[in-house]
């Protein structure tokens, strides 16, 4: 009986070996992905445990974290929570992170390679790990303000406001928003339940309007078939273009008409200066014929339209001008329908773009990363992305912008600066006729010096029953009241 | 390797054989230094000063292994000398888990505004002490193994009913999270198939001896392997059966899988005879089959088991979780204490590989996989040298019963295999694996100190020289 007892023995010894080579593969080869996977909680339990750093601007402390006695030892906490939600994102348990609690979640929670040196005395003196803080660029002035001016008259919408030099971000807000203190509550319950609303909010709360979703930019989109036209040395603001009050779609029978159906101003023929100023739709249709397509996609691929892999340091949506497969979908395209889309901060970067001498800068949150004792660690350097247009054409397009503002009503202009502008209205949604527009409203001040480039943009004319909803009469004051912020003219 | 049995010629020393208590009591303080180490590192890591709880633990299982140890030296003191130090250690670190996954439970209730669960580690203490008592009993009543396989068929019949008990129970008293495996009065429940596993190894090896020249007639040859005669194959399809029957009534996988491969170890061991192992091989194929086709659970299992983030939610949960905690402990583990292992369901029992396995990493499972295997070793070991055939096929049965456990337990966790719901012996929480494991090992003791105590009237005059010694015929060892 010996002989099959050894064999059992031998049998035993393969399925010992068995079992540690199926060990090895989970606990070594698969165990990255298992240690990172999102539904992984640990991970995040383990941070939870650890000072994490705080989110700061201009000195106001945003987000930070204050030692509790209960299982999880820091709850993360954000003042002005809903203001700045869509810029510091949350931070939860149960739920991962958003913002730049996510896009600088190594910085924050002190894994991150630059504050190695730290990390390593905190080894040797036994301190508590703890995590670097994040210096954003934002002016909290212009943030308040923007924030304000949307929830005050209940719009859904998002302003972003750039530097045109930099490329820093001074004010990114999206309404309605989210308290993030909630879903960084300690308290299961109210997580959830805070979770559950925010999930089923209509409309939504949770995605960042100014970075994550793309919307049909209307007349705004005009700016970039002019920068197209006067670059191709083609045209000057005084050309003339039709004014006729709609045209017929090359090879379609479709109309495209203006705005209500008028003719770009008195005459036979439209200055560009005018047809700009007056928005007219059928100007730009004879425009963009006539420039083709390949000049009005690679203009608006010069202001980063279609750049795919943006990040401020959130992942930018991409903005896209859309297949455009014959002259009439061009013509669509010109005036901003059809499959154009632009995020918020891609019209404000196209306006900045025209305020810095047409130079494009990479747009940035982030203007300092400091170590966990406040002392700086990196700032961010100006990035130039590109030049989109020339200086010259940059200076014509600003004189154009300076008109329109000075022919658009509406209220909020400031005493003493010249803004330089463009307004937009843009159809959407399956049935336009009976869904009020998108309204823009881009713009830089001061004209002659510019300081700040913003971008309005409110959801449904602000009310979905208010078909008459313009750029100008619904995100102007917006705009301008943000733009007085930025150059703390009331300050 | 397994060293060679020592059936031939007596050792020449005259000395007195050393027991090995020695080696016991010396390694058995070891596993005593480690645990209690442990124990202190966990009540550290979670921040918290030392217990009383951490004071009465740690005494009880000194006491407790004292006794253990006393009882060997007075009823065993030729008992291989590496078992109860494994078992030791290994009930040891279960204590040390459990008591951790409590301290999690507890501040998890207490963060949640809920009242303090009760501390299974005290219950386990109170499991591990009457498991310590059945271990004495055993050993003090079966003073010679030869004399269980008298009561075979009463074993046999007892086994048969405690087995197939809670399958026919009402589901109010036998089913806990859809296996119909508990007998459970008045809150403290038991599995009694755990006893049962035990009384029908016993039933098979006294059977298998007695029929063994039965099982071993030649039918006809095919392929090189002598098959079994068609009517010898009853006893097989009895234990198939038996299994189907408790994967039928009772939902019980692991149960089934471990019922079935002992019987078929025994037969092989018994007989001899490869083809044994080839049909009980495809007679299991079949079984799988069948049940892949007849049942929803059976189906889920392997599907999960393909699979357990497909359905994450729900079916993949728990599997998902052990991975993920086994991921994360990865190489070195995240030390005692340190890491999250409540956050897989059943931590403490079916998924006590995955809680060890993330505090103690890969080092820690691999330390502990050599500890059962040196233990199952041991007990193969006391089967190759002891005289007797009962005494073997007891032996092998016993040590192959943990074997093939946890193999389906690790295994199971590990996604090596469809996951089937068993404890791992020792380690686990759960009374009645407890101290059904107890008995086992008293009798794998009682078994090994049969075959390393010395022969009852040995030669003790010295053997002449080798030069000197004439030619000697002997008996060819079986």
């Amino acid at each position: 009986m010996n002989t099959p007892v050894r064999r059992v023995a031998i049998a035993v010894m393969v399925m010992v070996l068995l079992l540690m080579g199926n060990l090895t593969y989970v606990q070594v080869v698969q165990a990255g992905d298992y240690r990172s996977d999102p539904r992984n909680q640990r991970v995040l339990l383990a941070e939870y445990s650890r000072k994490r750093g705080q989110i700061s601007a201009e000195g106001q402390i945003l987000a930070s974290s204050t030692e509790t006695d209960d299982r999880l030892r820091y709850l993360r906490q954000y003042s002005d929570g809903p203001m700045y939600a869509p810029v510091t994102g949350y931070y939860s348990i149960t739920y991962s992170s958003s913002g730049i609690e996510r896009a600088a979640d190594a910085v924050l929670n002190g894994s991150d390679d630059r504050l190695f040196a730290r990390r390593l005395s905190d080894l040797i003196t036994g301190r508590d790990p703890s995590g670097g803080n994040v210096v954003l660029t934002l002016d909290p002035e212009v943030q308040r303000t923007a924030y304000e001016q949307l929830t005050e008259r209940g719009y859904t919408g998002s302003v972003v406001a750039l530097r045109p030099q930099t490329g820093e971000i001074l004010g990114m807000v999206s309404t309605p928003s989210f308290d993030p203190n909630e879903l960084a509550s300690h308290d299961a319950e109210a997580r959830m339940s805070a979770w559950q609303q925010f999930n089923e909010a209509d409309p939504p709360v949770l995605p960042n309007r100014a970075i994550s979703e793309t919307y049909p930019p209307g007349s705004t989109f005009k700016l970039i078939d002019v920068a197209a036209a006067l670059s191709s040395g083609r045209y000057s603001p005084d050309s003339q273009l039709t004014a006729a009050p709609a045209i017929t779609l090359q090879g379609t029978n479709t109309q495209l008409q203006n705005f209500n159906g008028n003719a770009c101003g008195t005459g036979e023929t439209a200055s560009l200066r005018d047809a700009l100023q007056r928005s007219c739709n059928t100007a730009f249709a004879q425009l963009s014929a006539e420039l083709g397509e390949q000049a009005i996609r690679s203009q608006a691929e010069q202001f980063g339209i279609g750049t795919t892999d943006l990040q401020v340091p959130m992942p930018v949506a991409t903005s896209t001008i859309g297949d455009i497969p014959d002259t009439a979908s061009l013509q669509q395209s010109s005036i901003g329908q059809r499959d154009v889309a632009l995020t918020p901060l891609q019209n404000a970067m196209v306006v900045a773009a025209i305020a810095n001498g047409g130079v494009v800068m990479q747009p940035h949150l982030i203007s300092q990363i400091q170590s966990q004792d406040l002392n700086p660690v990196e700032t961010t350097e100006p990035d130039r992305i590109g030049q989109a247009i020339d200086s010259s054409v940059a200076r014509t397009l600003t004189e154009m912008m300076v008109n329109n503002e000075n022919n658009y009503s509406g209220s909020g202009k400031i005493t003493g600066v010249q803004i330089a502008a463009k307004t937009g209205t843009a159809e959407h949604g399956v049935n336009p006729q009976a869904v009020a527009p998108h309204v823009w409203y881009v713009a830089f001040a001061p004209a002659e010096n510019p300081q700040v480039a913003v971008a309005v943009l409110v959801e449904s004319g602000g009310d979905r029953t208010n078909l008459a909803a313009t750029g100008g009469t619904v995100a102007a004051p917006i705009g301008r009241a943000v733009i007085r912020a930025a150059l703390g003219t009331d300050r | 390797m397994i060293p060679e049995p020592r059936t031939g010629s007596p050792p020449p020393s005259p000395a007195p054989l050393p027991t090995g208590r020695g080696i016991e009591l010396v390694l058995l303080a070891f596993a005593a230094v480690l645990v209690t180490g442990a124990l202190a590192l966990v009540e550290a890591n979670q921040e918290q000063e030392l217990t009383q709880t951490l004071l009465w633990v740690g005494l009880a299982y000194l006491a407790l292994f004292a006794i253990a140890h006393i009882a060997v030296r007075r009823f065993a003191p030729f008992a291989d000398p590496l078992v109860l130090p494994c078992v030791a250690l290994l009930n040891g670190l279960g204590l040390v888990m459990i008591r951790r996954l409590d301290l999690a439970r507890v501040e998890r209730a207490l963060a949640a505004g809920r009242d303090a669960p009760v501390e299974l580690v005290s219950r386990q203490v109170a499991w591990t002490a009457i498991g310590v008592a059945l271990f004495v009993a055993v050993m003090w009543v079966v003073r010679d193994h030869r004399t269980i396989s008298r009561y075979a068929y009463t074993a046999g019949f007892g086994g048969l009913v405690l087995l197939a008990l809670p399958g026919l129970l009402p589901s109010s008293i036998s089913e806990v999270n859809g296996a119909k495996l508990w007998i459970r009065i008045g809150g403290v429940g038991i599995q009694p198939g755990e006893f049962a596993k035990i009384l029908l190894i016993v039933f098979f090896a006294a059977f298998l001896v007695q029929k063994r020249d039965l099982f071993s007639t030649a039918g006809r040859r095919f392929l090189g392997m002598e098959l079994p005669r068609a009517r010898d194959l009853a006893p097989l399809v009895v234990a198939w059966g038996l299994s189907v029957g408790v994967l039928v009534l009772e939902r019980d996988l692991g149960t089934s899988l471990l019922f079935f491969g002992i019987v078929l170890v025994l037969l092989y061991v018994a007989t001899e005879r490869v083809s044994w192992l080839l049909i009980g091989l495809s007679f299991f194929l079949g079984g799988c089959l069948i049940a892949y086709q007849l049942f929803g659970h059976v189906r889920v299992r392997v599907q999960v088991w393909l699979d357990p983030f497909a359905d994450f939610d729900n079916t993949g949960f728990q599997i998902a979780q052990a991975l993920f905690g086994l991921g994360t402990g990865g190489v070195g583990g995240t030390g005692l204490g340190a890491g999250r292992p409540d956050l897989v369901p059943y931590a403490e029992s079916d998924f006590m590989l995955s809680s060890l396995g993330e505090e103690l990493g890969l080092i820690g499972l691999a330390a502990i996989l050599i500890v059962y295997l040196v233990l199952i070793t041991r007990g193969l070991r006391s089967a190759l040298a002891v005289r007797d055939s009962f005494g073997k096929l007891l032996a092998t049965g016993l040590a192959f019963t943990l074997a093939l456990q946890i193999f389906i337990v690790i295994g199971g966790a590990s996604k090596l295999i469809p996951l089937t719901g068993l404890t791992l012996p020792f380690l686990s929480y759960g009374g009645s694996s407890l101290v059904a494991n107890y008995a086992l090992v008293a009798m794998l003791l009682r078994i090994s100190n049969a075959a390393r105590a010395p022969l009852p009237r040995r030669p003790s005059t010295p053997l002449p020289p080798i030069a000197e010694a004439g030619t000697e015929l002997v008996e060819r060892p079986s």
